[in-house]
């Protein structure tokens, strides 16, 4: 399997906070992978790193062999990584369907020109991002209800069009924020069902965070424990529940201990 | 009223009476060509005649009928009329090109009319002997000839155009109340630069402004001589004058409507609502933060070349932050993003200010030179602090203020397209 995403020594700072402290990162082609860790561990700030939101103040990023870091989020999404939000970002005040094809932006092949002049290349490529949506829609389960805007959905249906938004940048690589957050576990199960499928079809490789740890541990494939910004644990799931200092960084320590001990870089 | 809007759902009936409207208003506003009432009810007819559930095409006809050849038949009965549907034309124009940055972008600016300036200034400066102040005699003779007019309607677009993506560079980083400032200081700044720039070299002559600004020519003149149809220019060019501004607005309307529903305007709406999470899903927010600066611009820019033209004379006193605060006024009034909303707005506002809340100042003042008694108050007694027209403005304040409370939307509000997505379900 090739490696489709690397990180080397990521190292982001906010003042004398170490968000993320050399964190080394593998991903392998279709796969689907989850990082964990206890709240303010990094897991946000490292997918905000990889998209281009945040710039890192050391390391390296690589993308199918493509430099990542200095890129913009829509530079990166053009690329093929695209992701959904912790706190659901969708436009709310769009429909459903036009929220999908506002994911599709990086892939359309149109003009001004030819968006003025409204030809038959217009109407053709139209028609095709249409169809596309339609599609993205019934995979997520919102087909019928393409015209209904974005912040009517009841939340369950936010989190899976959200999905849907990030489909439609047609990516290789997908980071999920908590995609399972509110939901019940009939629902979690059903949504990680979905991506198990959707792998195969859109030939994707899956990058999770996730707080839901039955989920986590069914469905991943590689589990990676980040706490205080570093990376404590890797491996496949039954690993990583038994190592010691993933217990530890879940069940507690004495925190203030680690302070004193190891002094901020 | 239900049935009347009943009536209007049905093609048969609806069509009858929309004819009827606009057939019985013009022949109102004929016979009674001072009267405000009728002239207001012919507008009246046309925002039916948007409503009513006409065919298209038939629709689309009456459209032009009424306002390609009746309107300009009504101008040469009252040449002021004209004079307020070219002010709307202008104004229509000015709003769609403010909601594409206000209402889709959701980018708040507040110096807008300098786009409008820089439009006016463009031809006024080559379309009248200003010119000649700075560029010698032996380059080129001003003012350049009439025809150079149609050039500078394009090129006061490019122009324009350039001046929003100048504003829009250092402004890409800025949202909100940080960006509406900024437009507000760009704004005076481009008044102030107009009102300054006498001196060392004279662009812009400074507050006396340019005059004469040359027109563009009347090119049919031959033909209607030919045809033995009498015309002198002064009837000519508001009627010539209307047509140019019509045909902009037409144009303007199918340039918005075809960005907005184009991924394009989609972006634009996604900034919005969302700009961390438009760029994510990879909408350029630069390109296209910039291109709506830019296409909004452009309108105004053509406007103002056409303004200049009409005016004959302008100076920094027609560009003043109150124009841009009105632009937006009429944006947020019809409905922001909304492109019927933008165009009622403009009508709305620009018939308010020139007719009915002068009508309006006009009657009282009328009423109280004839000292009329109103619960048992003389008219007559009133204190000029209190002069009729002073309360212009203030009605139009309260307006603004009743519609931001029970109307918070706008009259037309942005309708969402239904769309029918492709057939595989």
């Amino acid at each position: 399997m090739a490696t489709v995403l690397e990180t080397q020594a990521i190292t982001k700072r906010f003042g004398g906070l170490t968000a993320l402290n050399r964190v080394n990162f593998d991903l392998e082609e279709r796969k689907i992978a989850s990082i964990i860790g206890p709240n303010g561990a990094g897991k946000t700030t490292l997918f905000n790193v990889l998209t281009g939101i945040y710039r890192p103040d050391e390391g390296e990023a690589t993308f199918k062999g493509r430099p990542l870091l200095g890129l913009r989020p829509d530079q990166i999404t053009a690329l093929g990584i695209c992701r959904t939000f912790q706190n659901i970002r969708l436009f709310a005040n769009m429909t459903v369907a036009e929220n999908v094809l506002v994911g599709m932006h990086s892939r359309v092949s149109l003009s001004m020109g030819s968006v003025l002049a409204r030809g038959r290349r217009f109407h053709e490529e139209e028609s095709r991002l249409a169809d596309r949506a339609a599609t993205l829609l019934d995979v997520v389960g919102l087909g019928a209800k393409p015209n209904e805007l974005a912040k009517n959905l009841p939340y369950g249906e936010q989190r899976r069009l959200e999905l849907a938004r990030a489909l439609a940048s047609a990516p290789a690589l997908l980071l999920l924020d908590e995609p399972t957050a509110g939901m019940t576990q009939g629902e979690a199960q059903a949504l990680m069902a979905l991506l198990r499928r959707l792998i195969h079809e859109y030939e994707l490789t899956i990058l999770l965070i996730e707080h839901n740890m039955r989920v986590v541990m069914e469905v991943s494939d590689r589990v990676t424990v980040l706490d205080y910004g570093e990376k404590i644990a890797e491996g496949n799931p039954t690993e990583v529940q038994r190592d010691p200092r993933v217990i530890q960084a879940y069940l507690g320590r004495k925190r203030w201990g680690k302070i004193t001990d190891t002094p901020n870089a | 009223m239900n049935r009347l809007t009943a009536l209007l759902d049905r093609p048969g009936p609806a069509t009858g009476l929309v004819i009827a409207t606009i057939a019985l208003s013009s022949i109102a506003v004929a016979y009674y060509p001072r009267s405000l009432i009728a002239f207001l009810l012919f507008q009246a007819s046309i925002l039916l005649l948007y409503f009513a559930e006409v065919p298209r095409r038939l629709k689309q006809a009456l459209a032009f009928v009424t306002l390609g050849i009746l309107m300009p038949l009504l101008g040469t009965i009252n040449g002021y009329y004209l004079e307020v549907a070219t002010q709307v034309g202008i104004f229509v124009a000015l709003a769609l090109g403010l909601n594409i940055v206000v209402g889709l972008a959701g980018l708040l600016d507040l110096g807008y009319v300098a786009f409008y300036a820089v439009g006016a200034y463009t031809w006024a400066i080559f379309g009248s002997p200003q010119a000649g102040r700075f560029i010698s005699e032996s380059v080129a003779h001003f003012p350049l000839g009439g025809g150079w007019f149609f050039v500078f309607l394009i090129l006061g677009v490019i122009v324009a155009a350039g001046f929003g993506v100048l504003l829009g560079l250092p402004v890409l980083r800025l949202r909100g109340d940080y960006l509406a400032i900024v437009t507000l200081g760009f704004g005076e700044v481009i008044r102030v630069l107009a009102n300054n720039l006498d001196k060392p070299i004279n662009f812009t002559n400074g507050p006396q402004g340019i005059t004469p600004i040359s027109r563009p020519p009347l090119f049919f003149q031959p033909l209607l001589d030919t045809l033995g149809i009498p015309a002198s220019p002064t009837v000519l060019y508001p009627l010539y004058l209307y047509g140019l501004v019509l045909l902009i607005v037409g144009v303007v309307i199918l340039v918005n409507r075809r960005l907005e529903d184009s991924h394009i305007g989609r972006a634009w709406e996604a900034i919005r609502e969302d700009e961390v999470a438009a760029q994510a899903m990879g909408v350029p927010l630069v390109r296209m933060k910039l291109l709506a600066f830019a296409c909004g611009a452009s309108f105004a820019g053509v406007m103002g070349v056409i303004f200049s033209a009409k005016q004959v004379f302008i100076n920094p006193e027609s560009f003043t932050f109150l124009e841009s605060i009105g632009v937006l006024a009429m944006v947020i009034l019809g409905g922001m993003g909304s492109i019927p909303g933008a165009i009622l707005g403009a009508t709305v506002v620009t018939v308010l200010n020139l007719q009915v809340l002068k009508g309006l100042s006009l009657w009282l003042n009328e009423l109280r030179n004839a000292g009329v008694t109103i619960l048992g108050y003389n008219l007559a007694n009133l204190p000029t602090q209190l002069e009729p027209a002073k309360y212009e403005r203030m009605i139009f304040g309260i307006i603004l203020v009743l519609m931001m409370i029970y109307r918070p939307q706008g009259i037309l509000p942005a309708r969402r397209r239904s769309r029918e997505l492709g057939g595989n379900k």
